[in-house]
């Protein structure tokens, strides 16, 4: 990745502010069109060639669960009713709820302490921000296997096992420091004088904030706000020991899913239970891209 | 390599003023530094909590002995202090009779085998990652019919939980698998050489690529398409477009992106352990400390300590020398706005 | 806070003379965790009332309706369910946790065999002498040795499982009774196009069952009777690895099974590319009715192969026991929930229900349940000769060091003679306790 000053230099001089009128489609060649849609198939496959596997699988039935033909056969929706049984002991409905509690609560909450943190390294003067910035990466060094012993101990001094904030409140920490991270570069893109005329204008440095730098930060914010949720929905090994049945999320049910006789492996159960994992966030993310892709254009170049 | 980041690294050690003076001066009227404190105070805290305090923990935990057994009574006495005994067995593969007395099969003998392997996976897992993130997210930035389900279709790998991925790709790399099958191979995937290496190299690709794709399609997200225009005019080629405008505006978000996927996977656990077990000296760093901490705690602490250096000391040059720092003003930038 | 979550973690029978100086040794000494405390502790919980038992997942949905049973008789006494994830590293650490927390809602745990030395040498079992003894007669002898460390019962057997060879009966009209005789047999699926033998030899928990099978049939050991000394470079330990390393080598045993964990080798086998498979009773039941089998009415079952005296070959033990946590305050309670867990009408339903192998020996020649449970005296036989894998509170790293250095025999990487020496070495260094 190296990159000169000069480049930058070539690069920015030309990214000015522009105003609204050159919203300019990007004309595209035949060859250009056709080498995207190639790139688009070839994607399409690498995504959901697997993918596609893990449906055929959970729709296959149980006795035939090595079945590699590469279409659906045996076909059966018993594997969902597998996931979903209370009477084997599945509680896979209460913990995809749990999971959204979770998912939900550690974005919200992450996002807005890592917001004020990545204005305050932004757009802040202050003396000791680079250890600070080193602080926030530093958390996301430590092995999280090795987390898990001292927490425990910490939560049940605590009381919290089996609780939610016992799964939210490392949540955050976990997705804190690329939250900062991510937000402190949009922000620092940002044009300062956006801003500030906002000031000239009678606006508190909050005001600023909030009518300005946070709408055209809106790609960044959304995209941070899908890592956060995503990271805190695939998180397992500090679920499985500090969270108990109650709080369960996905992950460890599904962990939990086990096979009608000892030894058997629940593969047709556990891919039907990961087909349902998968596309609520799915749908999150497809209604949030919509605003990655606006937020800029719409907020940034009008104001 | 990098100039820009040499200067701006420099900046900050030196506390420097940013280039735009009135920026500058209004912060220094604001009282920022205090304003700055209370902003960041909140995530500080939350990081003590869940971090620093099993950090520090563990630090000191690693300079004690675990328990060992007393052989009268057969139950397990305190170990005492252990100095730096703990770090020895695993930087010196010291079991207690001098350095490399610890023999194969054990913990010990493990951690440069384990170092090793695990930076494989990282340079080449991150390299590969970049590299098909940032060609996801050109071809998702593109304006064409369709491009919702193309969207969806890169982010699907990301949006499984990384517990089922590995199970998935544990039952598509098995020996009568499907991978074999459409390959038309009898590779062991999960037995010993590379092919361990390659599936978890493959897995990890896979689940992880959409992350780089979705935080690269945010900061490209912040360039205008004048720019392209007005470089088209200039002559400038498809590669001379990309190479010196859209390389350079994304730098940011994709220093980030790196960086973080570099952190993740020099402490990946889960998909080897579950996709290979270890086995083909696959066992990473994080899967090392886990063995450990079944064995004796404070062992696992020292590791993980070291660990936690090792993974630091990557991050530093990350941060040094490829200039993947996030407060980094373009200094061209705010001239032209001063 | 920060002291005392430190110390609690500690499992301190002596009070360290030396410590660092984070650590505060009043309260070290303070703890009450010295030799006696068990003793106290079992005076002070020895009282009756609501206890939970925790086991891994309940597979087949047999536990609870046990429970259930229980608690209809002793309603001052309810017992009340936690189940654990399926993944046993996870059951162990969640125990280990717990222990460490002196959780006293941990009234009765359900303990894989291989971890109850670990569990008893950190005085978080209740030995069960004295007002705990419990009756051990009617028991498999084998299922009660692997419960037994330091000469002392720390965990009461409640189910058990052994090692079982499948074989072709429509290619094998009678199975093997020495490894040599099968390994004859290899022609037999030469000719057939399939492969010989497999069982599980993926670097895992099953390659130590499978590694510490072969040296045992041979007459060899892994540790010495008092777990003191690994007793891998002998001439029957040499022996056993050697059968497994020459199968391979001479392609019996197909180079994939390097691969195979349970579920893989009775893929193959149900596919019909194996002759013979190791491998635990539940395939029994998935070969006859899983709709892929090929094999539904052609397979058979008999005891392991044995070394040619005549005796058959020495399973590894599997099944789990059920032990006292020391924090526990209804311990009399708890013991008496253990024997009932034990007795003929839960272990009946256990088996019947669930296909859970007995710890009592009558059950095994009940021809209602032999009727039912065809392979229940091949059964009986492999656990009546089964070997327990090493009993020592150092197991994880013993397992380890079979592991990594049987894997890279099996796979090639490294002779018989230099993967004993250092199975030897690291297993030697594992049970001194890396010190």
């Amino acid at each position: 990745m190296a990159t000169t000053t000069s480049t930058t230099k070539g690069g920015s001089r030309n990214r000015t502010v522009t105003s609204s009128g050159v919203q300019i489609v990007q004309r595209r060649d035949v060859r250009g069109g056709i080498l995207t849609y190639a790139g688009v198939v070839l994607i399409c496959l690498w995504g959901l060639l697997p993918f596609y596997w893990m449906i055929v699988t959970s729709f296959r039935d149980v006795g035939y669960t090595f079945d590699t033909t590469p279409w659906p056969t045996h076909t059966t929706l018993e594997n969902y009713a597998t996931a979903f049984s209370t009477s084997r002991g599945n509680h896979f409905g209460r913990a995809l709820l749990n999971s959204v509690v979770i998912g939900a609560a550690t974005t919200a909450v992450g996002l807005v302490v890592g917001v004020f943190t990545a204005y305050a390294l932004a757009r802040l003067e202050f003396r000791g921000k680079f250890y600070v910035l080193g602080l926030i990466l530093g958390a996301s060094m430590f092995p999280g296997v090795a987390l898990v012993t001292p927490l425990f101990q910490l939560f049940t001094d605590l009381g919290w096992l089996n609780t939610y904030q016992a799964l939210i409140i490392p949540n955050i920490s976990f997705v804190l420091p690329l939250t900062v991270y991510t937000l402190t570069a949009f922000f620092t893109e940002m044009p300062w004088e956006l801003e500030e005329s906002a000031r000239m204008d009678g606006c508190t440095p909050g005001q600023a904030f909030v009518k300005v730098i946070l709408p055209l930060a809106a790609p960044g914010i959304f995209t941070t706000a899908i890592l956060a949720f995503t990271a805190a929905w695939n998180e397992f090994l500090l679920a499985s020991q500090l969270g108990g049945d109650k709080v369960q999320p996905v992950t460890v049910a599904i962990a939990s899913f086990a096979g009608a006789q000892p030894h058997q492996e629940p593969y047709t159960a556990v891919m039907a239970a990961g087909t349902i994992v998968t596309v609520p966030l799915i749908i999150m993310v497809l209604v949030f891209q919509r605003r990655i892709v606006s937020g800029l254009t719409a907020g940034g170049v009008k104001s | 390599m990098s100039t820009t980041s040499g200067v701006v690294t420099g900046e900050f050690a030196q506390g420097k003023p940013p280039l735009d003076p009135g920026a500058k001066r209004k912060s220094l009227h604001d009282g920022s530094g205090r304003r700055a404190a209370v902003l960041i105070a909140p995530t500080i805290v939350l990081l003590a909590i869940v971090i620093l305090y099993p950090v520090v923990t563990a630090v000191s935990q690693s300079f004690t002995k675990d328990a060992g057994l007393d052989p009268a009574t057969g139950l397990f006495v305190e170990g005492g202090f252990a100095g730096v005994a703990n770090y020895k067995l695993w930087l010196l593969q010291d079991c207690g009779s001098g350095a490399f007395s610890c023999p194969p099969g054990t913990l010990g003998s493990q951690f440069w085998t384990s170092t090793g392997v695990t930076f494989l996976f990282t340079v080449v897992a991150v390299s590969l990652e970049t590299l098909l993130g940032l060609v996801f997210a050109l071809v998702m930035n593109r304006n064409f019919k369709g491009r919702g389900i193309l969207r969806a279709s890169v982010l699907v790998p990301w949006a499984i939980p990384t517990a089922v991925t590995a199970k998935l790709w544990y039952f598509i790399f098995a020996y009568d698998g499907i991978a074999n099958k459409v390959l038309g191979t009898n590779i062991l995937w999960t037995g010993d050489g590379w092919p361990p290496k390659a599936a978890i190299i493959i897995a990890d690709t896979w689940k992880t690529a959409p992350f780089m794709a979705l935080l690269i399609l945010a900061g490209l997200q912040v360039i205008d398409g004048g720019v392209y225009e007005a470089s088209k005019m200039d002559g400038a080629s498809a590669w001379q477009r990309f190479r010196f405008i859209t390389l350079p505006l994304v730098r940011p978000a994709l220093m980030v992106a790196v960086l973080f996927r570099t952190l993740d996977t020099l402490r990946m656990y889960d998909l080897p352990k579950i996709l290979t077990g270890g086995a083909g000296d696959t066992s990473t760093l994080s899967m090392l400390v886990v063995d450990q901490v079944r064995s004796g705690f404070n062992a696992a602490s020292a590791l993980s300590t070291l660990t936690f250096l090792i993974v630091f000391a990557v991050a530093f040059i990350f941060i040094k020398f490829l200039g993947a720092n996030v407060t980094e003003q373009r200094a061209p930038k705010t001239k032209k706005a001063g | 806070m920060f002291g005392k979550s430190m110390l609690s973690r500690k499992v301190t029978f002596a009070a360290a003379a030396a410590a660092t100086g984070v650590l505060v040794l009043s309260a070290c000494g303070g703890g009450g965790d010295d030799g006696g405390s068990a003793t106290d502790a079992a005076a002070a919980g020895a009282a009756t009332g609501p206890i939970t038992y925790v086991q891994g997942k309940d597979n087949s949905n047999i536990v609870q309706p046990a429970i259930d049973k229980w608690n209809a008789a002793h309603p001052d006494e309810k017992v009340t369910l936690k189940e654990q994830t399926d993944q046993a590293d996870q059951q162990h650490d969640d125990l280990v946790q717990n222990f460490q927390a002196k959780n006293a809602d941990y009234d009765v745990v359900s303990v894989d065999n291989i971890w109850t030395s670990e569990f008893a040498a950190k005085g978080w079992l209740q030995p069960l002498t004295g007002d705990y003894a419990l009756d051990t007669s009617t028991l498999l002898p084998a299922t009660v040795t692997a419960e037994t460390y330091n000469k002392t019962l720390f965990a009461g057997p409640t189910s058990s499982d052994g090692g079982l060879l499948y074989y072709r009966k429509d290619l094998v009209p009678t199975p093997p009774k020495s490894w040599d005789e099968l390994m004859s047999m290899c022609d037999i699926a030469t000719q057939n196009g399939i492969d010989c033998y497999a069982g599980q030899y993926a670097q895992y928990e099953g390659l130590t069952v499978n590694v510490a099978e072969a040296i045992n049939t041979f007459g060899g050991s892994i540790l010495s009777e008092d777990g003191k000394t690994a007793t891998l470079d002998t001439p029957e330990a040499k022996k056993g690895l050697d059968a497994l390393v020459k199968g391979f080598a001479d392609g019996d045993i197909p180079k994939q099974a390097t691969t195979y964990q349970e579920e893989q080798g009775r893929q193959s086998f149900e596919d019909g590319k194996l002759l013979f498979l190791r491998n635990w009773p539940y395939v029994y039941s998935l070969a006859k009715t899983d709709g892929s089998s090929t094999v539904k009415d052609t397979f058979g079952v008999a005891v392991l192969p044995g070394d040619g005296d005549g005796k058959p070959g020495a399973s590894s033990l599997g099944g789990h026991a059920a032990g006292i946590s020391v924090y526990s305050d209804h311990k009399k309670t708890a013991l008496e929930f253990i024997k009932f867990l034990q007795s003929e009408e839960i272990q009946n339903d256990w088996l019947t229900q669930g296909s859970a192998a007995p710890v009592i020996a009558s059950l095994y020649d009940d021809p209602a349940l032999v009727e039912q449970f065809p392979y229940l005296p091949e059964l009986k036989t492999s656990i009546e000769n089964a070997v327990p894998r090493p009993v020592t509170p150092f197991y994880p790293a013993v397992t380890k060091a079979i592991q990594d250095n049987a894997f890279s025999a099996l796979s090639g990487s490294k002779t018989t003679d230099a993967a004993l020496t250092d199975m030897q070495a690291a297993v030697q260094n594992a049970i001194s306790g890396g010190q």
